[in-house]
This record gives C-alpha cells, structure tokens and sequence, in this order.
C-alpha cells in the first residue's frame, strides 16, 4: 500500500474515491488500506458498527490479495448510501469459487498459516459482511481478460 | 467528551508552544494556537502522554483537594495497590497502611481486597460469556475513553464489571456502615490515585450513575509525608487481608494472573493499545483470545503520573513484597465472592456508551466533501509531519484545513513556496528597469541578494524545492 489517488466523478455530488495499490506479500504493511478506509469512514460519521463490517470486509479482500497474489488494487467508493469496495488482483485465480466459499477450505501454503492468516475464513467473512458480493475469477488469461479475481462488495447505510 | 471536567490542565505561563506533546497524543487531542497548546477535550482521553513527554511541565495533573475529607463524620483512604511499590520493602505493608491512615483518615481500606474479589469475577463472567469477546479489561479509565473515542464499536467488549476501586468503595462502606452503624452517607471513601484518569473516573464514573468513591486524592502530594511517618510506626506485623494477585493488579500481567485465563494478551502503553485496537476492529483475534488486560501506563498502574518511585523500581519492589501478602484466598472467600457475583454486586449499572469525536461533519454529504478536500490538501502539503503548524501531522493539518479551522499558509513549507514565488515575480520586475537608467550594477547586486535567499532550501526538504530552486537560477 503505498500510493493513493482521488478523482472526483462528475454525476454524484457527494462521491469520495479511494485508491491503495497493494504489494503482494508484504506483511509489515498488511491492513495499512483498510484502516485509511476505515479513517475515512469514521470522519464521513458513518454508524460505528457498519464501519466495523465495513473494514472487516476490506481487510479480508486486502490479505486476500496480500496472501495470494504478486499486486493488486483495493478500490472504495463512498457516498452517503452506500460503500463499494472492489478488490482486483493479477493473482493465479480461483479455480473453483463454490469449494473456496466454504468455510475452512483455504490454500494458503503453510508459512501463512504460521503467521495466523490463511484459515480458510476470508471469503466467507466478506460474504458475511457484505449486503452485496460479486465475485469473478480467471485461472488463465483469455483473449482481453487478464488472469486475476476480482471481488465487489457492497455495503448500504440503512 | 461529556466529562464533568478533565484532570489534566495547562499551565499557561509553563507552555512554550513547542510541539512535543501534540505528536505525542494517541488521538490528536491537542494543537499549538498562539503559541500555547491547546487541548480539545472532546478527544482527550487523559493517557497522561503528555504529561510525560512535556519538557517544561506545563501539563498539570489535578486531583481533589485534602480538605475535602473534613466533609465527612467517617472517613476511609483506599490507598491503590500501586503504593507498595513506592517504599521500601524493609517496611511492612501494614506499616505502610497505618502511615496512610495517620495522614488524617479513620479508617483504611486496602483496594488490593476488592481487586482479589474482581479478579474471580472476571473468572466467573469470562466462563460464562465465552463466546464473545475478546472482552477487554475496564479497569483503566484511559483504555476506556479511548475506546469510547476512536473505537466505538469495541464498546461491547469492555467487561462489565465494576474496576476494583469502586468495588472497594462499595465493600468499605457496606463493612464499616453494618459494623459501626453510621450511615452511608456519612462515610466519606477517598482514593490514593496513581493517575488523574482516575480521578475523572471518580468525578463522571463510565459504569455507574454515581460512583461510591466520595474523592481522589494525587499519591504523589502525600508521599513526603507518609514517608516521613513511615519510621514512626512500630510494631505493625499484622498481616494484610490482600493477597498476592491484589497486589500484582497494579502491574502489567497482573490481571491475567488474577483471571487465570487461557488465551489472553497482557498489553500496556497506550500507543501498543491504539495499534491493537486497530487490529481487533478489523476482525483478528476474534477466535482465540478470550481477555485482553489494557494498562494505558508503561508497567501498569506503577508507571502512573502520581506515582514517584521509577516503574521499573516499583516493580522489583512489588516482587520483593511477594512474601508478604498471602498467596490466595480461603475456599470459603472465593465461595462468598462467587455468590455475590451471582447477585449482580459487582456488576456495572450502565452500558459504557461511545463518544465518536472523528466525524469532521453532523452532515454525512457535507463530510464527505471535507474528506474529498482534506485529501486533496494532504497531497499538496510536503508530508514532514513537523508540527510547526501546530497540528500533529500534514493529514491532520489537511483536515483542519478542509474543516475551516487552519489555513494553507500555516504550513512553513507551503509559506516558504509562496515567499519564493514572490521573490521571483520580485525579481522578475526588479529586472525591468528602464534602458535609460543604466543601473547594471544595482539589477545584478539585487539578483544576487534575491537568489541568495531564495535558493536556499531546508534540508528535511525533498526533490520538490530543489526543482523550483533550479527554475529560479534558470
């Protein structure tokens, strides 16, 4: 997590985009993006414990990408309704969605799961905090479709 | 925050307007205006980080005043288990009890009894409520607010149970009220603090309506006195009613001991507990940690701002004084405890409630435009972080910004690129003097002095100011 960008979109008035470019990897910064999102959220005065889903989603997606891929982005929208996280890797994929939305299942190598991550609950977790997930993965690149998962999760103020 | 009053208060005159303490506070409570510090007390958790790191002392902790105990017919000091540490352990603890109650008390009562009692409740409620968690420890009035501040949705965690000063409060007046038959009322409970933190607690309890502590008195105003008196007392070999996990409740590690839980973490600092909290909101921990023991001071309790000897002293002093507490409780103490949790006595009366003080707006669009802008500004500013703004960091003096309350030239950075580029445009028209006025001499004497100035760059500056630098000699 190292750069941050803002671009201000014309159609929505109030409309907060947030940008963190995410090392694959790197531990010592791990959880560096979702705290700023979390921050963020926190001065907007959203209700605490929708902040509390909300990083906890974000903070999965972002060891997701950390555990399994070389790079990727953690996207966030922000308007007074809703959040939408999107969290996009250039990461081998996932090969099969269904087993690896179980609870449990998990392909963390070994030295991951020393460090307390990989238990196979991360997917499930941001299911769970979601109100919307979508999930779309390639194993191998095809044609315009680079090779990589994405994940978008939305989360409304009600 | 909706304190009565904060025990922390600012010594005008002290007060040089350096920066030290606003980059030392956890949650950006303070800020340098005219040349003084300022401290908002909304987000003040009173850590008393700022006490430590001020040079020239200008924070003042306060506590109640002496006088206050003439109020009362009947009058009970509840010295904290922290003053064990502070006196030699050629003194006896009952010796160090009676010293205490000369200073002008009738009674005394020792906290470490009532944290004997806490601690096999907290067994009790963490056997009950596995499932939830991890509960945090609510002894620390600090750990509390910070909570209450910045982590508002770990509110649920904090255990609620009493913190044994007031539990001891509780206990002295329900043992004195039935044993001399004065009524509540006329007992006066009056506790030796080690921290102001503690003092507020007392005044605006976080888990009652009303405390039952009546006043806190600063350890550290009385200490020359009771060490004074220390010699004077003889004879005093009676064994003290606290045992050893009382005594250890005023140190890091101590609460754990006294819980006897499995999985747990032992954290003290406050900015160790910042980062934790940090992680705990954003899902870890959540499985396997069962009791998390928070002590805002360095050493627990014995590293408070009212203590006097060094914590890491305290600490020897408290092991050497092992052998001089009893090693645990009867069977039939803990069955009385046990029967009393079972009726709610050491229950806390109200939720703790959070105080979110991070929104920049009451209006939710309005304060997603401040954080859009706030941003914006931060990626102009140098990113020193170095407090001659009187905010703690560029992103907070962003903030401020965006919020209306610090303007752009407070940044030294950002005022010596505006004096450059005037200098330039100074220049720029010092160059365009007439061709009738043959001043060759004065235009490059004036180029020079202007250049002199203007290429000088500080040294924490980056590549950014040497760039304009170079546009200028150019």
């Amino acid at each position: 997590m190292n750069k941050k960008k803002i671009e201000k979109t014309a159609d929505t008035k109030h409309k907060i985009a947030l940008d963190f470019t995410i090392e694959g990897n790197n531990f010592s910064s791990a959880g560096e993006a979702s705290i700023r999102l979390k921050h963020a959220l926190q001065h907007i005065g959203y209700p605490a414990l929708l902040i509390r889903r909300i990083a906890v989603a974000a903070y999965e997606a972002e060891m997701n990408i950390i555990i399994h891929a070389q790079r990727g982005v953690l996207k966030a929208e922000i308007t007074p309704e809703t959040v939408t996280i999107w969290a996009e890797d250039e990461g081998p994929g996932i090969p099969d969605v269904d087993l690896a939305m179980q609870e449990g299942y998990s392909t963390a190598p070994d030295y991951i799961r020393e460090m307390g991550f990989g238990a196979g609950m991360g997917l499930p977790n941001i299911k769970r905090c979601a109100d919307k997930f979508e999930i779309q993965t390639h194993v191998e690149k095809r044609g315009n479709i680079e090779k990589g998962t994405k994940v978008k999760i939305v989360i409304y103020n009600k | 925050m909706n304190y009565k009053s904060l025990s922390i208060f600012l010594d005008k005159k002290g007060c040089k307007g350096c920066t030290n303490c606003i980059k030392r506070c956890p949650t950006e409570a303070i800020r340098v205006r005219n040349g003084k510090a300022k401290i908002f007390t909304s987000r003040c958790i009173e850590c008393c980080e700022c006490i430590r790191i001020c040079p020239h002392f200008a924070p003042i902790p306060q506590a109640d005043k002496r006088e206050n105990i003439k109020q009362f017919k009947y009058t009970v000091v509840l010295p904290d288990p922290a003053v064990f540490g502070q006196f030699r352990a050629k003194y006896t603890p009952r010796q160090i009890l009676v010293a205490i109650a000369a200073l002008g008390f009738d009674n005394v009562y020792e906290v470490g009894r009532a944290a004997d009692a806490v601690g096999v409740a907290l067994q009790e409620f963490i056997k009950e409520n596995k499932s939830g968690g991890p509960w945090i420890s609510s002894a620390c009035p600090a750990v509390v607010r910070l909570i209450q501040v910045r982590f508002p949705t770990l509110t649920e965690q904090i255990l609620p149970i009493l913190s044994p000063i007031e539990v001891a409060a509780r206990q002295a007046k329900d043992e004195i009220s039935q044993r001399l038959g004065i009524s509540r009322e006329e007992i006066g409970c009056f506790y030796l603090a080690p921290c102001p933190s503690q003092v507020t607690a007392v005044k605006s309890p976080y888990h009652l309506e009303h405390s039952h502590i009546d006043g806190a008195l600063s350890f550290s105003s009385l200490y020359s006195e009771i060490r004074d008196l220390l010699p004077k007392i003889k004879n005093q070999d009676e064994p003290v009613k606290a045992t050893v996990y009382g005594l250890n409740w005023c140190r890091t590690g101590g609460q754990t001991m006294a819980v006897r839980s499995e999985y747990y973490l032992a954290v003290d600092g406050i900015h160790n507990l910042y980062k934790l909290f940090e992680e705990i909101e954003l899902g870890k921990f959540s499985n396997n940690i069962n009791f998390i023991e928070c002590q805002c001071c360095q050493g627990g309790c014995v590293g408070g701002p009212f203590t006097v000897e060094n914590p890491f002293v305290a600490r020897v002093l408290l092991r050497l004084r092992q052998t001089q507490f009893r090693p645990k409780l009867d069977a039939g103490e803990v069955q009385e405890i046990q029967d009393r949790y079972q009726q709610g006595y050491y229950r806390a009366e109200k939720k703790i409630k959070p105080f979110p003080a991070m929104s920049l707006s009451k209006n939710m669009a309005k304060a997603i435009d401040v954080v859009e802008q706030a941003e914006k500004i931060l990626s102009q500013l140098p990113g020193l972080d170095c407090g001659s703004c009187g905010c703690p960091t560029c992103r907070i003096l962003a903030e401020d910004i965006a919020c209306g309350i610090a303007t752009e030239m407070d940044c030294f950075s950002k005022l010596r690129e505006h004096v450059q580029f005037l200098a330039e445009q100074m220049l720029d028209l010092a160059l365009k003097v007439p061709p009738v006025t043959p001043v060759q001499y004065q235009i490059m004497h004036t180029q020079r002095e202007v250049l002199k100035f203007a290429k000088r760059v500080p040294p924490a500056l980056g590549k950014k100011s040497q760039k304009k630098k170079e546009r200028l000699v150019e």
